[in-house]
């Protein structure tokens, strides 16, 4: 059993007090949502199920992945930071293997 | 090129009247999600092109009206497709500590369909926004 691909987080290493940053992510994954090949044979289910973002061990911001989502989930949120702060991304797939990025921004 | 009247025609009777009851699963997961709440228009914005050639990734942005403070912010955001093989693309959980309710990400669409965005409020209110797209070539089966 292979583990997920390594996912790219694009955010600023820096923000002002105050500032809502814009955070953007990305992870390869084909999101087979087992209705592809029809009569030749069905290409097996095989989903991303969640990606789950914690500031400083707070969760801040939860997607919950259905059909729909595309191959290679991509997302671009926002996040108003504070103080400097450690956020941690985690995807998890629906055989519950995960990937997992983390990202330090500095806010002075 | 595609008449605008019929697609207007189209959107004022979608109003969670026709479409929704007339698709079974897409009613089922509308209820899952947001209960009995009645979805009110206005107080969002959802974007996609209205022109998809890549039903396997077309990109979609939702963003709602919000101070984005404990007292008043975006709890969640429910995207789902009316013409999908199932309805549900994504659901968004917020937080305060965002700042901005605006979230985008990339979708499948198997066909020209409408697209409606959800979003739920923290005083349990229910905006919701609804965009139409014409896709080429479909997303879901390729």
């Amino acid at each position: 059993m292979t583990g997920l691909a390594q996912p790219r987080i694009r955010i600023p290493r820096t923000a002002r007090p105050g500032e809502v940053i814009e955070i953007r992510t990305l992870i390869e994954h084909p999101m087979e949502n087992g209705i592809r090949g029809g009569v030749a044979g069905v290409v097996p289910h095989d989903m991303l199920t969640r990606l789950q973002v914690r500031r400083d061990g707070e969760t801040v911001f939860t997607a919950d992945l259905g059909n729909g989502t595309s191959a290679n989930p991509y997302h671009v949120f926002h996040l108003r930071m504070e103080r400097t702060a450690e956020l941690e991304f985690l995807w998890t797939d629906e055989r519950g293997r995960t990937a997992r990025a983390t990202a330090r921004v500095v806010v002075a | 090129m595609l008449s605008r009247r019929p697609l207007l025609l189209t959107l004022a009777m979608l109003p969670l009247g026709g479409t929704a009851r007339a698709n079974p699963a897409l009613e089922a997961a509308m209820r899952r999600l947001i209960g009995e709440a009645r979805p009110e228009d206005g107080g969002m914005a959802l974007r996609l092109p209205a022109l998809a050639e890549n039903g396997a990734q077309v990109s979609v942005t939702v963003s709602v009206d919000s101070p984005m403070t404990a007292a008043e912010h975006v709890s969640a955001i429910h995207l789902l497709a009316t013409r999908n093989p199932t309805p549900g693309i994504a659901s968004f959980h917020l937080t305060p500590a965002l700042g901005r309710a605006e979230v985008q990400t990339r979708i499948r669409l198997a066909e020209d369909q409408q697209v409606l965005a959800l979003a739920v409020l923290s005083d349990g209110r229910v905006r919701r926004a609804i965009a139409e797209t014409r896709v080429v070539t479909g997303g879901c089966i390729a």
